[in-house]
């Protein structure tokens, strides 16, 4: 054990970088020198902990003292009197929006304390590329003990028990899934990690994959141990190279350790593990087109049945699982199932990463327990909305998902309970929206990137999301006519039911949930020509109203095309020949004045 | 020709696959890291070291955005234009880029040195507005970066 009095936990993220935490850090160190306190107290760098938001951040142990936005001229003031006097400075703790209230232990932070954390337990606590590391926080004794001390099929057990369900979308029970493949007969068989990651919005996969490749790597033994397979693929996209190159690392690194390979751990039972990259096509993420890629060829979707657990890669049994499903495989077969699925709603059990972006405060990763409401993961959590804008509605589920608005917030995170209120789970991204987001313009932006990432394999998904997408341009450009929204709807009907694969399938959802709670805004598009949100910008003026402006100049100083007069103390003005609609001006004015 | 390097690797690639077929995407990847994109005659030359007809790896190769089969500047701009990062600000970054490279996406600029690219969701939308240079991520991107950004470029 650290002969230290005290550790000090100092994020060394991304976020916190680019607010200065280096030279915190420098100072710091230099300062508990100078002071004589460098041998009791110790700086540890750790990795991201998601509250970048407030950042440099940093935490006393085993206090629990938490700090935040910390400045190098704070260094002096802060050493001597925490370290030194033995006094917790309190203008560097986190302050509670809502009733301005202090809190000095990270603990009792909102934004700490709705989270915990199973699939992100190494997050920031170990270093990503030491093997050592992992293994000192129970890595690898979930592998060992399936492998040594349970039969497969009481490893398929403890997982059914722990209820856990795919975290790549679907939700589908990862037990069952490997009960299917282990009883399917073949001497040939194989584990799949879907790395993929594409939905818009999702960053949760290529976190936890960079902060703790092995768990994702003992996860898949297990699983190979569960159907008995010798062999593993994880596909990842290409974009992700920093978590390919640590899953390179760790592969080798398992290797050596003799726990990946030949009869791993004196158990008799070998498994390898090769890494296949993508190279940027969204539809192969779905899982039989996956499969296809990795046999080298297009990456078509293919109607199931047959499916994957029976013939899956090379039409042998297979299973394929999302990152987070695997990452928390590992907790499960030590702890037990049962273990798991203490916490959670009576069908979602144990916890869920959620990728915060958009609108929010704290935008990162967050990892909850189910049944948490979703308005506490916007507000707690995620700190609210920025620039005291109103909230209008979170997007769950990217392209195959639905938005939630403000009445519908307290549906806890839930499966069933989500899908009930036309969005769905999804992989975990969570896009929040402020006032100033046009629904309407929202759906066709999703309807775009469907049309574009469509593989064109059947007609409903290709030719229908065309017909969609065609028709929302029209509504944003201010051509919408009546009928436009019926059309919408009766296109969605038909595409839902008649597509192929889970892209086209869903693809009318982000159309389908904002008509469900937003119908208003079409048709003010389709009968007023107005775009409620000022985003459309074919149905903008591009007017200063002079009863609103507070003549401040800003949007003055924003055009880049000189396109608007202003002198102090009178109304600005647009010359609509100059301008090129590129809504600085719209960004920039507070008071909501241009028109 | 392929060259000794590219062979080597290709064989390295081919010594996890099951198949040559399995290889392809991989072999495509090998040779656009060195030629920048997959001409004609750089697919017919995979294409015969896998002992694959031309029109079977063409298949693949077009199918995937990431494998370039026409020709592409020294570097390639892809611009996240997926929803967080619509969010956050890209469509007035979009507008920069394409003033101070004077092309649009699909297009590269007169110098050669880049090609603008549209590209779903990079996955660091904790950081949008990102781009992604070759390898090298950026984000959160101000109009004010571009120009120290494109400079690390030759
Ligand atoms: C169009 C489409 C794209 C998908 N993309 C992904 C993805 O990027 N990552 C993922 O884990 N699952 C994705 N899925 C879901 C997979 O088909 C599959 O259900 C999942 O990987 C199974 O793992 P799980 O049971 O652990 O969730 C996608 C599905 C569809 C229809
Ligand atoms: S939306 Fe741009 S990186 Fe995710």
């Amino acid at each position: 054990m650290s002969k230290n009095r005290i550790q000090l936990m100092l994020c060394g993220g991304t976020g916190c970088h680019s607010t200065g935490s280096k030279k915190f850090e420098k100072a710091l160190q230099q300062e508990l020198e100078a002071k004589g306190l460098a041998e009791e107290i110790k700086i540890v760098e750790t990795g991201c902990n998601g509250f970048c938001a407030v950042g440099p951040v940093m935490l006393v142990q085993p206090e629990g003292i938490f700090y935040q936005k910390l400045k190098v001229e704070d260094v002096p003031y802060l050493v001597e009197e925490h370290f030194l006097k033995g006094r917790p400075v309190k203008k560097f703790f986190f302050v509670e929006q809502k009733n301005k209230a202090t809190i000095p232990h990270m603990n009792d932070i909102p934004f700490f304390s709705n989270q915990v954390y199973r699939a992100m337990r190494n997050k920031g606590v170990i270093d990503p590329e030491v093997i050592d590391e992992y293994i000192a926080r129970e890595g690898y004794f979930g592998a060992a003990k399936a492998l040594n001390e349970m039969t497969p099929e009481q490893v398929v057990e403890q997982i059914k028990i722990s209820q856990l369900r795919g975290r790549g979308g679907a939700g589908f029970p990862t037990g069952m899934k490997w009960a299917f493949a282990a009883a399917s007969p073949g001497e040939e068989k194989y584990v799949l990690c879907n790395a993929d990651e594409g939905d818009p919005g999702a960053f949760m996969d290529r976190s936890i994959l960079e902060s703790d490749p092995h768990a994702v790597l003992e996860g898949m033994i297990i699983a190979a141990r569960a159907i008995n397979a010798r062999q593993g693929y994880i596909y990842c996209r290409t974009e992700y190279q920093l978590a390919i190159r640590r899953l390179d690392i760790a592969i080798r690194q398992a290797k050596e350790y003799g726990l990946l390979g030949e009869n791993i751990l004196g158990s008799g039972f070998s498994f390898n593990i090769d890494i296949y990259q993508g190279a940027g096509a969204f539809v192969c993420g779905e899982e039989t087109a996956l499969m296809r890629s990795i046999e080298g060829k297009r990456g078509m979707p293919r109607p199931r049945p047959p499916f994957p657990a029976h013939k899956g890669l090379w039409d042998k049994p297979t299973i394929l699982n999302n990152v987070e499903t695997l990452a928390n495989i590992p907790q499960i077969i030590i702890k037990g199932g049962a273990w798991y699925a203490s916490i959670g709603t009576e069908k979602s059990k144990g916890t869920k990463v959620f990728a915060l972006s958009g609108d929010v405060n704290n935008i990162g990763l967050v990892e909850v327990p189910m049944g948490l409401p979703i308005r506490k993961l916007i507000y707690d959590i995620g700190g609210g909305i920025p620039g005291g804008k109103k909230f209008k509605a979170v997007q769950l589920g990217g392209p195959s998902g639905g938005c939630i608005p403000e009445h519908k917030l307290d549906t806890p995170i839930d499966y069933e309970e989500i899908t009930k209120v036309g969005a769905i789970m999804g992989s975990g991204g969570a896009i929040v929206m402020d006032e100033n987001t046009c629904m309407v313009d929202m759906a066709r932006f999703f309807m775009d990137f469907i049309q574009d990432e469509s593989c064109g394999k059947c007609t409903p998904c290709r030719e229908g999301t065309r017909r969609m997408l065609e028709l929302l341009e029209k509504i944003c450009h201010g051509e919408g006519q009546d009928g436009d929204i019926q059309s919408l709807e009766a296109l969605a009907e038909v595409i839902g039911q008649s597509a192929l694969c889970g892209l086209g399938q869903t693809a009318a959802n982000p159309v389908l949930s904002t008509l469900r709670f937003f119908r208003e805004e079409y048709e003010t598009h389709i009968k007023e020509k107005v775009c409620p949100a000022k985003r459309c910008v074919a149905l903008l003026k591009f007017e200063v109203n002079p009863e609103m402006c507070k003549k401040c100049g800003l949007c003055f100083k924003a055009c880049p095309s000189e396109a608007i007069a202003w002198k102090k103390k009178e109304v600005a003005v647009i010359d609509k020949s100059k301008c090129v609609k590129c809504m600085s001006c719209f960004d920039k004015c507070k008071f909501d004045a241009i028109f | 020709m392929l060259s000794p390097e590219e062979i080597q690797e290709i064989q390295t690639a081919l010594a996890h696959c099951e198949s040559n077929f399995a290889a392809g995407l991989d072999a495509l990847k090998i040779v656009q890291r060195r030629r920048g994109w997959i001409s004609d005659e750089t697919l017919q030359e995979v294409a015969r070291f896998l002992e694959m007809t031309p029109a079977e790896l063409d298949s693949v190769a077009t199918f995937y955005s990431l494998i370039f089969r026409r020709q592409v500047g020294r570097h390639v701009i892809l611009l996240c234009d997926s929803v967080s990062c619509w969010v956050m600000g890209y469509e007035s970054l979009f507008e920069a880029l394409k003033k101070r490279l004077g092309i649009g996406f699909g297009q590269t600029s007169a110098d050669g040195r880049f090609t603008l690219l549209p590209h779903p969701c990079l996955g660091a939308c904790e950081r949008a507005p990102v781009m992604m240079i070759d390898d090298e991520l950026y984000g959160p991107i101000e109009e004010e970066m571009i120009e120290k950004i494109l400079a690390r470029y030759e």
